[in-house]
């Protein structure tokens, strides 16, 4: 007999498992799906996520793929452990690299080692900026920033649009959509010659120990905690719900902002119309993956990062449609969701009595 | 005995056939990166038949579909170039700054830009077709089955490929038919059957009555079927999506092109080239014309086809005027190559302003 009991409290250990389980019945579930298409399942698992990273190239571009996922995950991170549900990261990656860009375009076919510095805080301050939309609304106008975050990350894609068609394209581009490309002093420095990995990296590190230090270490850290738990809690605590909540929000769009500008200052070097695959909208399985904690996220970045790498790989060698890639991610976020059942619920197996 | 002869002469005969293919095939493999999926019916669907007759021809080929024109380009093309391709073909202009950064990393691999305009590296070559050509034809089969004198156009984005087509298929409509409109909707995508239908349904709605596109998907078709319209095939034949809209489409025939650069690839005989063909080279068809089209028009459009092909008709000649009427084209002169590839000024007759 098996009989479903609920847990009088939620399990820690099954709290830090349950993403290793998701990620493992993802690879099961995947190896079924390949059988069934007609492929060798553990060949086609490993093209999958071994073959992509076995050399040393490969590796640096998972880190390089990983690095806009951490980052935005961690300022995610901030929003959604105080109970603010932000959506709307890809926006304000967007909106950070728009600001940073026109600033770059400021100083093209100029040299100066204050550039780039300007350049990555002009991104910061746009994922700020845009970022404090959804929480300034929600703070004095009680809007749902669920909502007001999704809607203005289509706004800001259109802003792009708009500009690399028009005003910022490139004059000697035939009017292709897309900006000049920026001078070198205004581009991040590639790591190690011929990998395209970059100094943005060193951002995501910093985000992952900065994040760790406030959310385990501080008084703002505690209160996200709290007003996480219960907005009641916090509210009888005497907690300034407003500030934190508008902190929070320009944390996470800082962060946002700052992928941006890694994508663009790092292997894009230019402004167009598709400077992220919605890492913005990955960023958010990433964070839950995780479990909102900065190891966690780190690990669960790189997990993500492979799907990618992995998809490319897989129809590259074995003609897999290259969109199980996004399958997976959908994969690992729905056992996620499922597993979670366990947190609050054990499954007791009964000897058969009669 | 004699049995074992013949049969063992037919299978050596075969092998032989065999080994020749394979000896043709000299191994070379091409590689495909697509922006879309293969299953879009559009752009990409036809550069994939391309590629299958790259197959045929008996080459090795891979594909990547879907690949961003984000940071991803790159590496995809890096992990072909890595992995024993010897001709890449880029399908999409954004991947024309990473094709020319991996080409400058691998010099013996060729490398094919279509739509392109950068060629930075000896093993880099560009290709478009003359899509010019086909909105010609279509230009005059709806100057003359409009009753309303009002023809829509769905536009992807103001870049001189699509403010050409929309001048071509203007001009050609006036040519038959002097009180013709062509009203533009821009989409500002490649792409997306819901904004397309919303944008080919806005035209309607004003009261257009032939919708023209220059974006890919079935979606526009498929509304001018509902709405009891007409309408053209983009990229691959249409018709089957929506049989009475549908009266021709223009075909992106990129095959020959395909197998004739792989092939010289394998002989050794590749060089870098900047390719523009049109009707006369077969990359750009014309579908079937549909019997609601009256056969006298049939007859002009298989003419003028015929007139386009061999070079006696020039989509651009003169005289032709901007929208204020300043002289484009003088009389009797046709527009250089150079003037189309820069085209950024709406001829008279199309309504509205260039998006800026």
């Amino acid at each position: 007999m098996i009989k479903i009991v609920k847990r009088d409290q939620p399990s820690r250990a099954i709290f830090f498992f349950t993403p290793v389980l998701a990620i493992f019945l993802t690879l099961v579930a995947g190896g079924l799906i390949f059988f069934i298409l007609g492929f060798k399942p553990f060949e086609a698992l490993k093209f999958f996520f071994i073959v992509p990273i076995a050399d040393k190239y490969g590796f640096s571009e998972l880190l390089l793929k990983a690095t806009p996922l951490c980052l935005i995950a961690i300022g995610l991170s901030f929003c959604f452990k105080s109970n603010n549900w932000n959506i709307g990261a890809e926006g304000q990656l967007t909106f950070g690299a728009i600001v940073s860009g026109g600033v770059a375009l400021l100083f093209y076919e100029q040299e100066g080692f204050y550039i780039l510095p300007t350049v990555i805080l002009a991104g910061a301050i746009g994922g700020m900026l845009y970022a404090s939309i959804p929480a300034i609304l929600k703070t004095y106008f009680n809007t749902n920033e669920i909502l007001v975050s999704l809607m203005l990350v289509y706004v800001s894609k259109l802003i792009l649009d708009y500009l690399v068609v028009g005003p910022w394209s490139n004059p000697e581009g035939f009017n292709f959509p897309e900006t000049r490309q920026f001078s070198d002093s205004a581009k991040l420095p590639l790591l190690f010659e011929g990998l395209r990995i970059h100094a943005g990296i060193f951002l995501a590190l910093a985000a992952v120990v900065i994040s760790w230090f406030v959310f385990y270490k501080t008084y703002l850290g505690f209160q996200m905690k709290v007003s996480g738990f219960s907005l009641k809690t916090a509210k009888y605590a005497g907690y300034k719900g407003k500030k934190m909540i508008i902190l929070v929000f320009l944390i996470s769009g800082a962060c946002a902002g700052l992928a941006g500008v890694g994508e663009i200052t790092g292997p894009i070097g230019q402004l167009h119309r598709e400077i992220s695959p919605d890492y913005g909208f990955t960023a958010i399985i990433v964070a839950f993956l995780g479990r909102l904690h900065p190891v966690g996220i780190i690990f669960a970045s790189l997990v993500v990062a492979i799907t990618y790498l992995g998809a490319e790989t897989a129809q590259i060698f074995m003609q897999i449609p290259k969109y199980t890639g996004q399958v997976f991610q959908g994969m690992i976020l729905f056992f996620l969701l499922a597993s979670d059942y366990l947190l609050f619920f054990k499954i007791k197996f009964m000897g058969l009595k009669k | 005995m004699h049995k074992f002869l013949i049969r063992s002469f037919v299978s050596s005969l075969v092998l032989l056939f065999t080994l020749t293919v394979a000896a043709v095939a000299k191994d070379v493999k091409a590689a495909f990166v697509y922006i879309g999926p293969t299953g879009d019916h559009g752009w990409t669907y036809q550069h994939d038949v391309g590629r299958k007759a790259v197959e045929a021809a008996g080459f090795k080929t891979t594909y990547v579909e879907g690949v961003p024109e984000s940071a991803d380009a790159e590496r995809v093309l890096r992990q072909l170039a890595n992995s024993g391709h010897d001709v890449i073909f880029t399908t999409s202009f954004g991947y024309m700054n990473p094709t020319n950064k991996v080409a400058k990393e691998f010099p013996n691999v060729k490398f094919e830009h279509a739509t392109g305009y950068k060629r930075e590296h000896p093993n880099v070559s560009t290709y478009a077709a003359r899509f010019y050509e086909g909105r010609t034809i279509l230009g005059t089969i709806a100057g003359t089955m409009t009753k309303s004198n009002i023809i829509g156009y769905v536009a992807s984005f103001p870049i001189p490929e699509v403010i050409r087509g929309i001048n071509s298929f203007t001009l050609a409509a006036q040519k038959v038919n002097p009180n013709i409109k062509t009203k533009i909707v821009w989409a500002f995508t490649w792409y997306d059957p819901g904004k397309e239908a919303e944008a080919a349904k806005a035209l309607i709605d004003q009261g257009a009555d032939v919708i023209a596109q220059h974006t890919d998907s079935t979606a526009i078709v498929q509304m001018a079927e509902k709405a009891g319209v007409y309408a053209f095939g983009q990229a691959s034949d249409m018709d089957k999506f929506a049989p009475k809209a549908v009266l021709t489409s223009v075909e992106n025939n990129w095959g020959p092109y395909y197998v004739d650069r792989v092939k010289a690839v394998a002989n050794g005989t590749w060089s870098q080239k900047d390719t523009w063909h049109g009707i006369g080279d077969g990359m750009v068809v014309i579908s079937d014309l549909d019997s609601q089209m009256p056969a006298d028009l049939r007859s002009k459009v298989k003419k003028l086809q015929a007139d386009l092909a061999s070079g006696k008709v020039h989509s651009f000649t003169g005289p032709i005027y901007d929208q204020k009427g300043n002289l484009m084209v003088a009389e009797g002169k046709t527009a250089d190559d150079g003037m189309l590839a820069g085209m950024m000024t709406y001829v008279k007759g199309v309504e509205g302003d260039i998006p800026k």
